[in-house]
This record gives structure tokens, C-alpha cells and sequence, in this order.
């Protein structure tokens, strides 16, 4: 399959001689949700600047939809839909007016219905003869979504679309990226939840000090790293784990309070049921029991913090 | 060329004008007018005649550059400076344009803002003076070459200022006096020879001599010399502006 974006060799070094991208290489697939996530200054919207026309890069190259972004950046920028981080609107146009000049600056002629549907799928039907100034702060968002659909990118890409959203809002955003999704844009997004990547992406690729450290299918990802343990409070400590239950991966707390038993989540026999009853016919009896999963959080900060 | 892009920021620009009427038409068209009462009416009767022109129709010219040039770098500059203020020419910077759109779109929209301005004084001043326009066509010929130059000229200032004070600061401190200095409200040959060659650097004086040329029919400098200078300062701007959004000086990190 041919990439729709292919980055090779990226670096940028910012006039203050920062480093912000570090011969980055990345691939993005036709049609996929890529989550991209990294700590506060990893290079995330450095990496979509250079791609939309808003950083100039310093090395390397970026093809979108099989043009050059700078050579040809006509042909690719037409292509792409752009939602930045920093929400950015003119105060005193209305929603219509504004969405209507972005879809005329990409290059399409006018086309009322298709930007009611926009604004009807974000809600922003009814504040379309309101002055943006006027607007809360999500919806201000909101309109940044729509003026980068007004043109019917084939790429969009969404810096943090869900800072400052509200819940509700969050999970029409998510609606809303699948459905375009479905029509076959290809969705690139930073984040910094990693419940919306674990919930959202295909694939995700993690950033840290301007390098790529992970791409991954989001599912393999979560298979291979995924695991889960739970953790038993005892009634009484114990000094240590009765020989009878070796052939369990158990772990005693330093307190001997709490055992921990580590299995893997996919796994068919996860083997609690009769680990409970050895645990019982040997008297020891417990207070609680919680469990938990490795989530996407946890592979993600032990990836970033290898890294520092 | 993306012709939808021009016309989006061409009536995008309008829009913002006509929002801002009282601002962008009403106060030039006060000071012109204030200007006919001290000089036209008031100190004007006392004046005699210049080249044959009477003094409150001589200035007339002059008093439409004076406006035309601050009017069509304000307008040239804050419509470039007002979305890098705010963050919206995020926008511009991803779309398909290059300085062509640029140019026709944001220096388009405010050099016909500076045309119309040029009517509505040409107007307001007939309220107080009588004047016959000579040669009409040159006369609109410069009053757009002019509007369209120092649009340009106000685009560059609006990319390069990085504050508001930059903004003021070119139009304040360098055409303002050069407008007074360039022969508005007097003759070049009415200055001693020395000041009469240290004139000659100003490049205003060309403007307002070959406007008053479409007027009157008499000038200060040779006519073609002055459209000769300010289309060479109009390729100049163009230029730039060429390099700028080639190079993304001031606009890209
Ligand atoms: N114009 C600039 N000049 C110098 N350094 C910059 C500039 N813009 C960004 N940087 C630096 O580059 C690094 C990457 O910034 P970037 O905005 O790409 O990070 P990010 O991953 O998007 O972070 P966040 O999650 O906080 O949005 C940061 O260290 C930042 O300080
Ligand atoms: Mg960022």
C-alpha cells in the first residue's frame, strides 16, 4: 500500500539552533486514524507544521498524497486539512462567513450545502449567523474542524483536538473522526489522553525529543505490552509465599500485605479461579482484591522514560 | 492560480472595511476637509496664485496623496498584520496560495479601498474649490498606480513589523514628512536651488508632481520620469514580497 504521507530524513533546527525533529521517518497509511503522542515539547505540532506549509524544514522531505510539500505544495496542501493547537479565529466574522473563506482559499467554489453539512455534523448549524466572538470556547473549536473540512481534505490533521472539550463534546469529536474516517480521510491526531489514542487510533507513533520511538498497530501493541495483574490484601502478612503456590506467578509486597499475581490478559485460561481456591485451602485469606491492566499509559511512560 | 482564494480574501478585506466604515473613510475624508478650511479658505485667499493655479486648487493634488499614501500603507499593512497578530494567517500559510494570491487579494482589497478614498476627497474638496481635471485619464492611471505601490509598500511594513509600534512607526516618521516635504502644499521651484536638488531625492515629489500634472498640466519633474519612479518602486515592492512568501521571512519558523 502507498503511503499517503511519507516523511524521510526530517530534522528541523529552529533559528535558535533547537533541534525539534531528529531524521524522522514515518509513513502514514491511506485511510487510517494515526494517534501521535509525546510528552509537552517532543515535536509533535513542529512535525505537522513542517507537513501543512507553517515550519520550513531544515532537512529531509514530506510527501503528502504523493507531492512534495514544498516543491509542489499546491498539489499537496490541497489535500490537507489542518485543525492547530492553539485556537485561532477571526473575532468578528460569523461561522458562515468564516467557513465559506476557508474552502474558497483551498482553491473550491462555493458549495452551501456541503458546508451545512459540515456545520450540522459539528453542531454549529444554529450558531452559523453568530459572530465567533460570541462563541464558548469548544465551539470555537468546532469551527476550526469544520473551516479544515470546508474543502474536502483527503488528509486532516488534528493538533490535541480535545484539549479544552468538554466529555460529551469529546466523544462527538471521536464520532465524528470515525465517520470521516469511514469516507476515507486519513486522520492524524496528537494527543496527550492516551484513552483517545487507545480508543481512537489504528496505529500509533510515540515522540520524544524529536525521535521517533514507536510505530505500532494499536492492537499489537496493547497484545504485546498488555497485562494484567491483580493484587490480593491479605488479612494477615505472611512471610512468604507458601511452596504450594510456586507454580503460581505470585509476588509478596515488602510488608507481606499484598500478593500479586501477574497473567496475561488474552490469554484463554488465566487461571485466578483455581488460584483462589489453593489460596483458601491453605488458610490465607484476604481483605480486597483490585485489578488492573497495563494500559497504553503505562507502555507509553516507560518508553519515555527509558528514553530521558 | 487559485482565483477562489483571491476572491475569498478580497471580500474578506472589504468586509472588514465596511465594518469598520466610520475608521477606514469617515476620518480621512474629515481631515482633507479641515485641511480646505485652514489652507483652501482661510490662508489660501491670502496666497496668490501658483503656476497659474489658485492656491486652494493647488493643493488639492497633493492633500489627495498626502491621504492616499497613509491611507493605502494602513490599509496594505494591517491586513497581513492582523492575522499574524491573532494566529488566523495559520490558514493562509497552508493553503494552496502563493504571493500572487497574496497580492491580489490583501493589495488588491486595500488599494481599491485607497482608489475609492481618492474619489470621495476629490469629491469632499469640491465642496470648497472649484479644480478641472486636465488630463483625466493619467489622473486615474496615477491615483491607482499610487494606491496599488504603497499597498504593497504597507504589505511589506505589516509582514516586517513584529509589534504595533513598528506599524506606526514607517508611515509616521518617514511618509508623513516626506508627503509635507514632497511639495503638497507648495511648488518645488519655490524652494531655494540647494533644497530644490535635495528635493529631487524625495521620492514623493515625483507622486505629486505628476498627479498635479493631470490636474493642471504643469509639474515639477518630467511626467514620465514620475511614472517611471513609482513603477520601478512597484516592481520593487513586488519583488519582495515574491521573496517573502518564497523564503517565508517573518511568516514561517
Ligand atoms: N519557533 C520556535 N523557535 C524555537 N524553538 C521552538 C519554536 N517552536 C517550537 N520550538 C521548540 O521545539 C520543541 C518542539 O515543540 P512542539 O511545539 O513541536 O512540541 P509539541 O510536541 O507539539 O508539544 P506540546 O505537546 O506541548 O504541544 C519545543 O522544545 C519547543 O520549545
Ligand atoms: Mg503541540
Amino acid at each position: 500500500m502507498t503511503p499517503v504521507i511519507s516523511i524521510r530524513g526530517l530534522t528541523k533546527t529552529y533559528a535558535s539552533g533547537f533541534q525539534a525533529l531528529k531524521n524522522v521517518n514515518l509513513e502514514i497509511h491511506r485511510g487510517e486514524i494515526f494517534a501521535l503522542l509525546g510528552p509537552n515539547g517532543a515535536g509533535k505540532t513542529t512535525l505537522i507544521g513542517v507537513t501543512c506549509g507553517l515550519v520550513n524544514p531544515s532537512l529531509g522531505t514530506v510527501e503528502a498524497a504523493g507531492h512534495d510539500v514544498v516543491r509542489d505544495f499546491r498539489a499537496a496542501r490541497t489535500k490537507i486539512g489542518l485543525v492547530p493547537q492553539e485556537i485561532s479565529t477571526d473575532a468578528f466574522e460569523t461561522v458562515w462567513a468564516t467557513v465559506n473563506f476557508s474552502r474558497g482559499m483551498f482553491g473550491k467554489p462555493r458549495d452551501a450545502a456541503y458546508i451545512e453539512k459540515v456545520l450540522r455534523d459539528l453542531s454549529l448549524w444554529d450558531k452559523r449567523n453568530a459572530k465567533i466572538m460570541t462563541l464558548s470556547g469548544g465551539m470555537k473549536r468546532r469551527v476550526m474542524i469544520a473551516k479544515a473540512l470546508s474543502h474536502e481534505p483527503e488528509i486532516l490533521f488534528l493538533d490535541e483536538p480535545s484539549a479544552g472539550v468538554d466529555v460529551e463534546l469529546r466523544h462527538d469529536m471521536w464520532q465524528m473522526v470515525r465517520k470521516l474516517r469511514e469516507s476515507g480521510v486519513t486522520i492524524i491526531l496528537t494527543t496527550h489522553y492516551i484513552e483517545e489514542a487507545e480508543e481512537m487510533a489504528d496505529r500509533i507513533g510515540i515522540i520524544n525529543h524529536g525521535e521517533i520511538v514507536l510505530v505500532e498497530e494499536k492492537t499489537a501493541l496493547m497484545a504485546k505490552l498488555g497485562k494484567k495483574q491483580l493484587t490480593l490484601n491479605l488479612q494477615a502478612p505472611l512471610e512468604r509465599i507458601p511452596d504450594a503456590l510456586s507454580d503460581y506467578a505470585l509476588e509478596l509486597s515488602a510488608d507481606g500485605g499484598a500478593l500479586t499475581y501477574t497473567f496475561d490478559a488474552q490469554g484463554e485460561q488465566t487461571g485466578i479461579g483455581a488460584m483462589l481456591r489453593r489460596l483458601n485451602e491453605h488458610g490465607i485469606d484476604f481483605k480486597s482484591l483490585q485489578s488492573s491492566e497495563s494500559s497504553l499509559e503505562d507502555i507509553f511512560v516507560s518508553l519515555v522514560k527509558k528514553k530521558s | 492560480m487559485n482565483t477562489h482564494a483571491i476572491r475569498a480574501i478580497y471580500r474578506f478585506e472589504m468586509a472588514r472595511t465596511f465594518r469598520t466604515l466610520t475608521q477606514s473613510i469617515a476620518s480621512p475624508v474629515l481631515s482633507t476637509s479641515l485641511y480646505f478650511v485652514v489652507f483652501g479658505a482661510a490662508i489660501g485667499s491670502r496666497i496668490g496664485a501658483i503656476d497659474g493655479v489658485s492656491y486652494g486648487a493647488f493643493i488639492i493634488p497633493g492633500l489627495v496623496m498626502l491621504s492616499l499614501l497613509s491611507e493605502s500603507i494602513s490599509n496594505g499593512s494591517f491586513g497581513i498584520y492582523m492575522p499574524k497578530f491573532t494566529g488566523t494567517i495559520y490558514e493562509l500559510l497552508s493553503a494552496p496560495v502563493s504571493y500572487r494570491e497574496v497580492i491580489f487579494g490583501y493589495v488588491g482589497a486595500a488599494a481599491s479601498k485607497s482608489v475609492m478614498l481618492g474619489f470621495l476627497i476629490l469629491l469632499t474638496a469640491r465642496v470648497f474649490v472649484h479644480y478641472e481635471i486636465a488630463h483625466p485619464f493619467w489622473m486615474l492611471a496615477f491615483l491607482a498606480l499610487t494606491s496599488v505601490t504603497f499597498s504593497l509598500f504597507g504589505f511589506i511594513i505589516g509582514i516586517w513589523a513584529d509589534g504595533f509600534e513598528k506599524l506606526q512607526i514607517v508611515p509616521l516618521m518617514i511618509v508623513t514628512p516626506l508627503t509635507f516635504l514632497g511639495g503638497s502644499f507648495y511648488s518645488i521651484s519655490m524652494l531655494p536651488p540647494l533644497w530644490q536638488k535635495i528635493a529631487l531625492l524625495n521620492p514623493v515629489v515625483y507622486l505629486i508632481s505628476g498627479f498635479r500634472w493631470s490636474f493642471y498640466g504643469v509639474s515639477d519633474v518630467s511626467v514620465t520620469l514620475s511614472i517611471g519612479m513609482t513603477a520601478a518602486f512597484m516592481l520593487a515592492c513586488v519583488l519582495a514580497i515574491r521573496w517573502v512568501f518564497k523564503t517565508g521571512y517573518r511568516l514561517k519558523t
